[in-house]
Parts: C-alpha cells; structure tokens; sequence
C-alpha cells in the first residue's frame, strides 16, 4: 500500500499529519487574537472597520483548519474522536459554541436589520477569541494532564466525572497552555495587522501590542513547558502496555536524534525573529516569521507527544489510555487516507496562492470607506 | 407524556442541527451554480449590467452561506460528542469520506470564497470567474462526500466487522464512495438544491416585477431562474426514481412505511395521495387508507422496474412471507442475538487464549453479522419506523416537486414571450413558492432519515447503541441551547436578506 509503509508507519506518517494540522490551526489563531484587539487598536469606527474586513477575509481558512484538524482524527484516530468527543461532551460543545458565533458574526456585523446590532456581533467574536482559544488549550493540555474515563469490551467510553470535560477547568496546569495560547493568538493577530493593513498609526498600535502580549506569552509558555517536561509521562512501554515514565515527555522530546528538539529550536528562532521584526523594526513580514515558527514549534511538541506516549491518557484506567497505537484507524483506511493527503501540498499551494494575490493589494482607509461590499 | 431519554435528545438535537442546517445548505448549492452561470454571461458579454445581477445574487448567497458553516461543523462534532459509539463503531469507514471532503471540497470552497467576495478590484476577471465556479464546485463537492457518508450508514458497503477491534473496518474504498445508494442520494440531493435556488431567483425577482422595481434586472434573473430550475426539475425526477428504486432493493421497510403498504402485493400500485387511517395497527384488518387514489402497477414499477414484481409491506417484512422469501424479523432478531453472544464469547476466548474457541465463536459472528444489530431488539414490533411522519413527508415533497415543474414551464414560456409581468398572479404564486422549495427538502430528509428508524446504520446498529452514554438531562441542555441559537441567528438571517432583498440590484 502506501510506499510500503507498516501499520506502525502509516501510524505515525498520521499522527505527523495530525501534528501538523494542529500547527497550522494554532496559527490560523491570528484571527481569534486578531478579534479580541478589535476595540483596543482602533480609535474610530472607520479602524474598527478596517481590522475587522482585514480578519474577515481569513477567517474561514482558520474555520477550515478546525473542521480538517476534527476530519483527520476522526479518520485516522476514531478511537479518539468517540471518546474524547463524546466524553469530554462539555467541554467540546462549548468550543462548538464560540464557533458558531464566529461564522455569522463577520457576515451579520454591519448588515441592515441584523436585529441584534452590531455590537452584539462584535462581542461574539470577542468570545469566539478569547473563549474558544482557551478552550482549545485546555482541551489540548488535557493530553498532558489525562482525563477521567475507561473503555468497556466494545470500546465505548465511560466518562467518570458529571462535568463531561468542565472538570478540565479544576487542574490548574490546564491553564497554561491555555493562556499561552491566548496571549499568541493576540501576538499573532497583531503581526497580522501589521502585515495586512496600510496604515502607519495602527502599525504602530499593533506593534505595542505584540510586545504586550508577547511577554505573558512566553511566561505562560515556558510555565507549560516546565510543567510537561518535568511531569511522568504516560508512557507506551515495549507491550504497548502504558506505565508512568518519570520526565517521559522530555526523553520524547529529545528522541528520534534529536529532530523534534531541532525542529523546535528552530521555530522558536523564527518565533523571536519574529517577534523581533514586529516590535523594533516594524516589519510586516514578523507574522511570517512568527507563522512559520508556531507551526514548526506546535508540530515539534505535538508530534513528540505521540511517538512513544499514550496522547489522550486516562486518569481512570491506565490501560484505556489512547496511543496512536491503540487509537488509530486500520490498516487499509490509513493507507487511502495517506493517498488523499498527497492533495494536501496542492491545497496549500492554492491557498498560498491566493492569499498572495488577494493581499497584494494591502487593506486601506479609502478601500473600506468607498467599499459597499464590507463586512 | 413519557419523559424523553438521552437517546431521544440525541436524536432531537441532531434532527434540529441537520433541518437547521438544510434550510440554509440547499441554496447554497444550487445558487453557487447560477451565481457562476450569471458571472459567465458578464464575462462574455461585458455587460455591466450582468456583473450587478451576480453582485446582488452573490450577497445574498453570503448571508446565507455564514449560517451554513456555522451549523455544519456542530454535524460534524456531533456524531463525536452524541454518537461516540457509532463514531468508534464505523469511524474506520465513515470518519474518511469526511477528511475527504475537508481537503478536497471545504479548502476549494472556503478559499475561493474569499476572491469572489473580496476580489472583484484586486484579481483579473478570468480569474475572479475561476473564483466563483470553484465556489459552485467546491460546495457540490463537498455534498458529496457529506452523501457518500449519509449513503452508506443507509446502505453499509465495502467493509468488514473485526471482532478484536469490535468495529467495523473498510475493505474498499471505491465501494463507499461510488455506491449506487450514495450516489443517486448525492444525485438527488444536489437537484433539489438547485431547484430551491431556481425558485429563490424566481420568486424575488417576481417579486421586483410585482413593484415595478429593476425590471430589466429581474426579468433577466427570472429567465436564468425558470430555465434552470426547469432543467434541475427533469434531472430531480430522474434521480428521485433511482432513489426510490434504491429504497426498495436496500431499505424495503422505509419503502413500505413511504408508501403506507402493510400487505405487500404483486402488481403494487402507489397511492399519489391518500389519507391514512389513524387507528391502523400492525396485523388488524383495519384499512390502512380512509382515502386513496391509486395508479395501478406503478410502485412494483418504481420499486423493481418490473409492472408485475412484489413489493413487500410492514407485515411482511415484520411477520416474514416464506412464499416470497422473506425472512421474519424474530429470525433476525434471533441471528443478531447469536452474532452479539459469538462477540463476547470470542473476546473471552481470546483472553484466554483459546484459539480453537475463538474461530468457533468467530464462525458464528461471521455467519449471523448480517443480523447484529437485531440482536438488541427483543420485539419486532420496535422495526418500524413511524409511518405517518414518513408517509406524509414523503407524498408532500413529491406533490410540491411536481407543481415546482408546472410553474418553472409556465415561468419560462411566459419570460420567453416577454409579457410575464402581465401575469401578476404567476408572479404571486413564484413568491408564494420560495418557502415551499425549502419545505420539500426538509420534508425529503425527514422520508430519508425518520424512515429508516430504528437504525443508526442500517441493520448493524440501532440509534440506541449508537448514542453517547450521556445524562438525558445533558442533551436535553445542549438540545435548548442549540435550539435558541439557531432560531436567533435564523431571525437575524431572514430580516437581513429581507431588507437586502428591499433594497434592489
């Protein structure tokens, strides 16, 4: 099948594709950090206007992005779609809600008779970039932390908390991946204005704010990453039965010779450059550089988590906990799965495409003034 | 009344995602077409005017086309968050067709979409046309993949149970994605979206020639409107029949309950319209009609493509009818508790490493799989879906479609002679038209998604097995939440398109 991998390399060649889908949905965050500067950055109507057309032209890839990140686990992991999505039921409806209010917002916001008024609209996507990015942190630092729940005979889960996932909120490490991933939405919101919109004051405006943001950022972030490289990993031993492994997710972080740490590195070497870019030199292109060294730093952490530990484990019953083992699809789904993800550098090609040609032309006061056709 | 479970919120909660979402999702398909028709026209003729006509449609399109996303992505996650154990059960089959459609068709749609709205001054023309059909392609395309998926819990094809995994696990891709049941479903579905688009363009654009308002915009809007529509009709018919002769050689039950037939027949007739007697039941002599017009041998027709085939009824399909081979429901219900008893027995086996058990065990699993899901029913009285939810549902989109035809030619012999504002009331009745368009195609899926009830997939998994392990008090939560969410946003949707209708070209 596909070039002669095994079960074990389709597996990983998915959790790869997984890993990097989550590296470019943590950078489509722009646009949620992008919404909740809204106010902050613009001083009149007409700004406001001007950063909210600037987002709602992106904001469906970042929309996409999810809906793919939710297909490719539920193609390639099921296991882990049944049970964390059906177990954690509060936790991803609430994530599901601050999504729906995102979809209609940028549409609705300034269209005649959309009862409710503008600022109504304004607020949901406030909620949709605060809340929902949070959420998704938390989400995601469950698969540090682990949750409660065992698999019966047929792999049906048995979430054991009533919360169904809100229980999440009570371990206080979920909240620094969670804030760190507030604060970076935030910072890469405000590269992305730097980069999309042709205006000098809110350039500068943005800049501040990416400095602002970029230190509680890096304070939660580096929090996290103490955190997870100091903690037991849950462990896929030899039998593929999983054991508590002291300092485990650092000794995955530095295997395979080192190339997730490398990679690592080097995007957290784009990440300052570009951090760099935006708050002293005012650059517009910081964001590509922060860009391609979130995805890079995302892929480097999310990928190493799977190689050798159960990435949704279970506080329940540590044998119910799921790896790319246990969790994946079969053999045959994962191999025509890998052929349809061959598309995959098309799409990006045409995506990179468009964008290029889209914002060749950069947003302006006088476009969004004289442009009926605005959101 | 008997309180509601958690499965039945289940079932509640996705039913008002998938009507709210097909209210919006059917204008999208076919007005993305007729959007790329009209920008096809501007582009070939360079006719201003024409470039207005599609602005105006595309702004209407995008209004609607927020509201569709939104409620999209909750019917993806929902069959994690409601049906985890369908979503394990089936995930190795049913998770692909939906990855699929998010990089083939939800990437094409979301990206072009973008150019077509925002690209008018910063793209060339060809280009920004470009745009626009991958908008119209992208959205069809990922109809189908959602259908492929749809078809196949209907008609489950192209895998294999594995009783170490206990799920189902696919053997051929091409079986599930060019089934005959998803593609005539895809076929169908895609037709009565763009005859619902045919009758939106239709009826607003009456509507400006009733108020004398941008008439040269509108007729021309009319005449693209009725010509589509009336082309889609003939293509809804054709791909209706393949679905109804589908029905009958895959889901005979759903047939029986569209048809209200208890007691099946050579020569079957169908009843284009009828009354159902309400104190009908299961194995009475009670009529099952207290009025009914009938067309003779034309649902053997349908059904088998043969006048004097047998089309079996609820009776025989719940009690069997050995003259015609058709095995009683006690007997599947029998075979799947065998198949649901060799599971557990081989997973026993097998923790103890019993080889020999487990290929006797295995054995009979294979044997009886065909029957699994029977094995959690106990009476086979449960194996009927509601039949005068599906009955009506059924007679009422048929009804509409057809009388949908009827003014699409008038519409178009009218337009082509060039007097169609002469005939206020055709222009009246286009605009009456516009909410029934919508009324069909739900009342499609409820034939579809309630007539095939009690399963989830069909005769493998039961919605009851298939749902979550939820509180009902969760999902009867989630279900309000939900409920009041999408009625706001489609409040704010109406009163937006309707003061933008207001407004004009």
């Amino acid at each position: 099948m596909f070039f002669g991998l095994e079960l074990s390399g389709l597996q990983m060649y998915w959790w790869l594709i997984v890993s990097l889908l989550g590296g470019l949905l943590v950078f489509m965050f722009f646009v949620q950090g992008g919404q909740t500067l809204i106010d902050s950055l613009s001083k009149n109507e007409l700004e406001k206007s001007m950063l909210v057309n600037s987002l709602g032209r992106k904001w469906e890839l970042g929309f996409t992005t999810l809906v793919m990140f939710g297909g490719a686990c539920f193609a390639a992991f099921p296991l882990f779609y049944s049970t964390s999505f059906g177990g954690a039921y509060w936790a991803w409806l609430a994530i599901l809600f601050c999504f729906i209010l995102q979809a209609v917002s940028y549409e609705y916001r300034k269209k005649e008779g959309n009862v409710y008024g503008s600022k109504t609209y304004e607020i949901f996507l406030k909620i949709n970039g605060f809340l929902g990015v949070f959420l998704i942190g938390i989400a995601l630092s469950s698969f540090y932390s682990g949750s409660h729940f065992s698999l019966n005979e047929h792999n049906f889960v048995q979430w054991q908390s009533p919360f169904r996932g809100l229980e999440l909120l009570l371990n206080p490490y979920n909240y620094l991946l969670a804030l760190a991933l507030v604060f970076l939405s935030r910072v890469l919101g405000a590269s992305y204005f730097m980069n999309n919109i042709l205006d000098e004051e809110l350039k500068l405006r943005a800049s501040k704010a990416v400095l602002v943001n970029a230190l509680p950022f890096l304070l939660f972030f580096v929090a996290f990453l103490g955190w997870i490289f100091t903690k037991d990993a849950f462990f896929m031993a030899e039998n593929n039965e999983i054991v508590m492994k002291p300092f485990g997710y650092f000794l995955s972080f530095i295997s395979c010779y080192g190339l997730f740490a490398v990679l690592f590195l080097v995007g957290l070497v784009f990440v300052v450059l570009g951090l760099w870019l935006n708050i002293f030199i005012k650059a517009r292109c910081g964001v590509w550089n922060l860009g391609i060294g979130v995805v890079l730093v995302v892929f480097a952490l999310l990928a190493s988590l799977g190689v050798q530990n159960a990435f949704y484990p279970s506080l329940s019953e540590l044998q119910s906990s799921l790896s790319i083992k246990n969790a994946s699809s079969s053999y045959y789904t994962l191999s025509v799965m890998a052929y349809v993800s061959l598309l995959v550098p098309f799409v990006l090609a045409y995506i990179f495409y468009v964008w290029r040609a889209m914002d060749r032309v950069k947003i302006t006061k006088e476009e969004i003034a004289n442009d009926h056709h605005t959101y | 009344m008997a309180e509601l479970s958690s499965v039945d919120w289940s079932r509640a909660q996705f039913a008002l995602t998938a009507l709210y979402h097909f209210i919006f999702v059917p204008l999208t398909l076919g007005l993305s077409f007729i959007l790329a028709i009209m920008e096809t026209i501007y582009v070939k003729t360079s006719d201003e005017k024409w470039k207005k006509i599609t602005q105006f449609w595309m702004a209407l399109f995008a209004i609607n086309f927020a509201i569709g996303v939104a409620t999209g992505i909750i019917m993806e996650f929902e069959f994690g968050t409601n049906w985890a154990n369908y979503s394990w059960f089936v995930g190795d089959i049913f998770g692909a067709p939906l990855a699929v459609e998010g990089i083939m068709a939800f990437f094409l749609e979301a990206t072009f979409f973008a150019v077509m709205f925002f690209g008018w001054n910063k793209v060339s023309k060809g280009f920004h046309l470009l745009s626009t059909w991958c908008v119209a392609i992208g959205s069809n395309l990922s109809a189908f993949w959602i259908l492929v998926a749809n078809g196949w819990m209907q008609y489950p094809v192209g895998m294999a149970f594995n009783p170490d995994t206990a799920r189902n696990e696919m053997q051929n891709f091409f079986e599930v994605a060019l089934s005959p049941v998803a593609i005539a479903k895809f076929l169908h579905t895609i037709g009565s979206g763009f005859v619902i688009a045919a009758l939106f363009v239709m009826g607003v654009s009456a509507w400006f020639l009733l108020k004398k308002r941008f008439i040269s915009e509108a007729k021309k809007s009319l005449v693209v409107g009725a010509s589509f529509g009336f082309v889609c009709s003939i293509f809804l018919f054709f791909s209706g029949d393949e679905s109804a002769y589908r029905v009958t050689q895959t889901q005979p039950m759903k047939l029986a309950a569209m048809e209200g037939i208890y007691k099946g027949e050579h020569r079957a007739g169908l009843v284009p319209f009828g009354i159902l007697n309400p104190n009908k039941t299961l194995g009475d002599n009670e009529n099952v009609f207290l009025f009914g017009l009938e067309i003779p041998y034309a649902l053997s027709i349908l059904g088998n493509r043969d006048p004097n085939s047998f089309v079996p009824g609820i009776e025989d399909l719940v009690y069997g009818n050995s003259e015609k081979g058709v095995v009683p429901m006690q007997e599947r219900i029998d075979n799947g508790k065998l198949a649901l008893n060799a599971l557990k027995n081989y997973q026993l086996a097998k923790e103890n490493n019993d080889t020999k058990a487990m290929s006797e065990h295995r054995s009979i699993l294979e044997k009886n799989f065909k029957d699994f899901g029977y094995g959690y029913f106990d009476d086979a009285k449960e194996l009927v879906p509601p039949v005068a939810l599906t009955f009506y549902s059924f007679h009422l989109m048929v009804a509409l479609g057809s009388l949908f035809f009827l003014l699409f030619i008038v519409v178009l012999y009218l337009s082509m002679a060039n007097n169609i504002e002469k005939f206020r009331k055709i222009l009246w009745v286009c605009v009456f038209f516009v909410p029934l368009g919508f009324v069909a195609a739900e009342a499609g899926w409820i034939v579809a998604e309630v007539g095939r009830q009690p399963w989830a997939i069909q005769d493998l998994m039961p919605v009851g097995v298939a749902a979550t392990n939820l509180g009902a008090v969760n999902v009867q939560i989630s279900f309000w939440l939900f409920a009041v969410l999408f009625t706001a946003l489609l409040v704010a949707e109406l009163k937006i398109m309707l003061t933008y209708i207001k407004k004009g070209f």
